[in-house]
């Protein structure tokens, strides 16, 4: 049974992504006590799925290795995985927050060792690649994952398989028993780090990404260039494993669309150009088009897409794709009108890669705490909010290094919240 | 309705866009549009027309009046909405191109031998007669009046016969055809949507 000891004091931070690991550690290293709620297995959220990060082109695996080895050193921070916040009641300075955590079937004990998983046979899909590839019913969620813990499938558990992975565990760390439990504490502040969560591809219907197989999202793009990826960082086509050579981005897929998001996603733009690079390094006689309204390359992110623009094999198209329809080899054909011209086009690519969006997480009337929301999901900063401070993606779409500034702000607020609380009991 | 024209060419002499704004139905749209160019991608007419809704939108705030007013683009457009519903910016596409066409007729600018305006002409005139449409004399003068002529009558005589088979295209509809219960009634709401719209002009033209 997890004990949680926690006080008015204390701050929890829900959602374990590099902000909400930023938040926790920044206060936790100031020596206020943190509690850290995750929902998945595993820290470190949708950065650990990138493959390479924007601007330096460097792997996001080193950055969190240094955020897990503060964690790991900090004895004022308690980290909860597998489990979610269900409700929070009363004000700031005094609120009571209820948890509930799912059985990983696996306990402290674990040395990471894989018998687990070498005896059990009965596969699902792998979330952590998007259902790209497939993963054992005992599994480790990635080769970073933190805690670096096993975790047994709820779908083997009371079947043989589940017997198979216990008895193969010499270190007495499978059990079997685990029940969802629920656990409630005290906190002074709320840190709300929830981030973010790619945009159903399939809603946009003229773009048949549930239609057609060499249709992929961003997402999923970054998992394929990832040499610890579901293909082993080759860039194919899903449909019949073919490098993909002539590669099509299409931006504001799903953005920027009164029919889909509103607000422009801020990060796929520079998502796209960092995704060219990939085409680029994999084959000399790689081909790339980027179709769009506007690029919208941040700030001082102006320098990369020259760059980009530069490169004699990319071409940059302003239009919106109106719709794609698969050719009979299975090449996705891109239809629509050039804005700079009125050029009327039908291009087929090998791969068509969307440029997705970012929406919150956590849907509008699902917070377990009453906070202010704007139209596009995202917690707005409101005085209402008492002392539930949001931190990252999950105030607006953001790349990591103003979702780190962020949190880095919301975790100074949160210690404001508790420092008036032991002024009060002092 | 050339006073008109030349009124409206003075009175917004710098910005067409005004001027659309002002006088078409949902004219005030126009600037919404950021030129994705997903209506024209998205429109079934593709190459048969000469500009798209989104380059209309574009020469609109480039103040071609002109080229817009005397374009038979809108006309050709068939109401099927495939623009609107994919429009990014939620521009009510289809309602603007037959704003525009509507403006242009009134300003006696519209092209003269467009058959979609002369067809919309004739069922106009058809329609006030009885109140309701009747197809016998519609599909009659169509292929005679428009110039279509013998052939593409002949060329859709099967389709008469299957509408009259299926009791949609009655012949004695020819002698008279019947009517809807108050003709006069529906005559004395449109002269007061005419008064209405005469009183908007004069207000915006004047
Ligand atoms: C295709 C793509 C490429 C990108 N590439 C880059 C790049 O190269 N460089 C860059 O700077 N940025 C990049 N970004 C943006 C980057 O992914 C985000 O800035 C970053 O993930 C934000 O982190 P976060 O912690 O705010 O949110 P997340 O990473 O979403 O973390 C949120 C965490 O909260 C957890 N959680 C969710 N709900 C709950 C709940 N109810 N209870 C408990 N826990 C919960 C989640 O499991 C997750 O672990 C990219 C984005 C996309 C779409
Ligand atoms: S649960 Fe046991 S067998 Fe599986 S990885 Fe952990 S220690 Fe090894
Ligand atoms: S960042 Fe670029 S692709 Fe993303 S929504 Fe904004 S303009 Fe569109
Ligand atoms: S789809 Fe809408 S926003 Fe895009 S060009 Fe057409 S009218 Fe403009
Ligand atoms: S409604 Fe008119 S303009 Fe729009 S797509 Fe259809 S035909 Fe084209």
């Amino acid at each position: 049974m997890t004990e949680v000891v926690a006080t008015n004091e204390t701050i929890l931070v829900v959602g374990g992504g590099i902000s909400g690991m930023t938040a926790a550690l920044e206060a936790a290293e100031t020596g206020k006590k943190v509690v850290l709620v995750e929902k998945l297995p595993y820290l470190g959220g949708r950065v650990s799925q990138l493959y390479k990060y924007f601007p330096k082109l460097c792997h996001p695996t080193c950055g969190l290795e240094i955020n897990q080895r503060r964690a790991k050193m900090n004895p004022n921070l308690t980290i909860l995985t597998m489990a979610e916040v269900t409700n929070i009641e009363g004000e700031a300075g005094a609120y009571t927050a209820t948890v509930k955590l799912s059985p990983r079937h696996v306990n402290d004990n674990c040395t990471a060792c894989g018998e687990c998983a070498k005896v059990v046979e009965t596969e699902f899909d792998d979330e952590y690649n998007y259902g790209m590839s497939k993963r054992k019913g005992a599994y480790l969620p990635h080769v970073m994952a933190h805690p670096m813990q096993y975790v047994i499938d709820p779908r083997i558990v009371g079947t043989d398989e589940g017997q198979k992975a216990k008895d193969a565990c010499k270190y007495n760390a499978v059990d079997l028993d685990m029940q969802e439990t629920e656990i409630k504490f005290p906190a002074g502040a709320v840190i709300w780090a929830t981030g973010w969560q790619p945009y159903d591809a399939a809603k946009i219907q003229p773009y048949g990404y549930d239609r057609y197989d060499n249709v992929i999202t961003n997402v999923e793009f970054e998992r394929m260039a990832d040499p610890k990826g579901p293909t082993g960082g080759k860039i194919v086509r899903p449909s019949d494993g073919k490098e993909a050579k002539n590669v099509a981005f299409i931006q504001c897929a799903g953005s920027r669309d009164r029919n889909h998001l509103y607000h422009c996603s801020r990060i796929c733009c520079m998502a796209s150009l960092k995704q060219t690079h990939y085409v680029v390094d994999a084959y000399e006689d790689a081909k790339v088009t980027i179709y769009y309204i506007d690029i919208r390359a941040i700030d001082r992110f102006e320098d990369f897409y020259a760059t980009v623009q530069a490169m004699d094999n990319v071409t940059f198209t302003k239009s919106k794709v109106a719709n794609i329809k698969a050719d009979k080899d299975g090449n996705p054909v891109c239809y629509g009108v050039d804005t700079e011209g009125y050029h009327r086009y039908e291009n087929a690519h090998d791969l068509v890669v969307l440029a997705t969006g970012m929406e919150p997480s956590v849907a509008k009337g699902d917070f377990p705490v009453d906070i202010v929301i704007n139209r596009e999901g995202f917690i707005e900063a409101d005085a209402a909010n008492g002392g539930v401070f949001a931190a990252g993606s999950a105030s607006d779409a953001l790349d990591v290094n103003r979702a780190v500034q962020h949190a880095t702000g919301a975790a100074l607020k949160a210690i404001q919240v508790v420092n008036r609380v032991a002024g009060a009991e002092a | 309705m050339s006073d008109m024209n030349t009124a409206m060419i003075e009175k917004y002499r710098n910005s067409f866009l005004s001027e659309v704004e002002a006088n078409v139905e949902e004219g005030e749209w126009v600037k919404m549009c950021m030129q994705c160019g997903v209506c024209a991608g998205s429109c079934p007419l593709g190459n048969a027309w000469e500009h798209t809704p989104q380059k209309i939108f574009m020469m609109i705030r480039a103040g071609k009046r002109d080229e817009v007013l005397t374009s038979d683009s809108m006309w050709m457009c068939t109401s099927c909405y495939n623009c609107i519903v994919r429009c990014p910016r939620e521009l009510p596409i289809t309602h603007i191109m037959h704003g525009l066409a509507h403006y242009a007729k009134r300003l006696g600018i519209a092209p003269k031998e467009q058959p979609t305006a002369k067809f919309a002409q004739l069922f106009w005139d058809n329609l006030m007669k009885k109140g309701r449409v009747n197809e016998l004399k519609l599909g009659v003068d169509l292929y005679f009046k428009v110039g279509e002529g013998m052939k593409t009558a002949m060329k859709n005589k099967d389709i008469g016969l299957a509408m009259w088979k299926a009791k949609r295209l009655n012949p004695m509809e020819f002698f008279g055809g019947h009517s809807i219960k108050d003709v006069s009634g529906l005559h004395k709401i449109i002269a007061k949507a005419q008064e209405l719209e005469e009183a908007r002009i004069a207000k915006h033209g004047g």
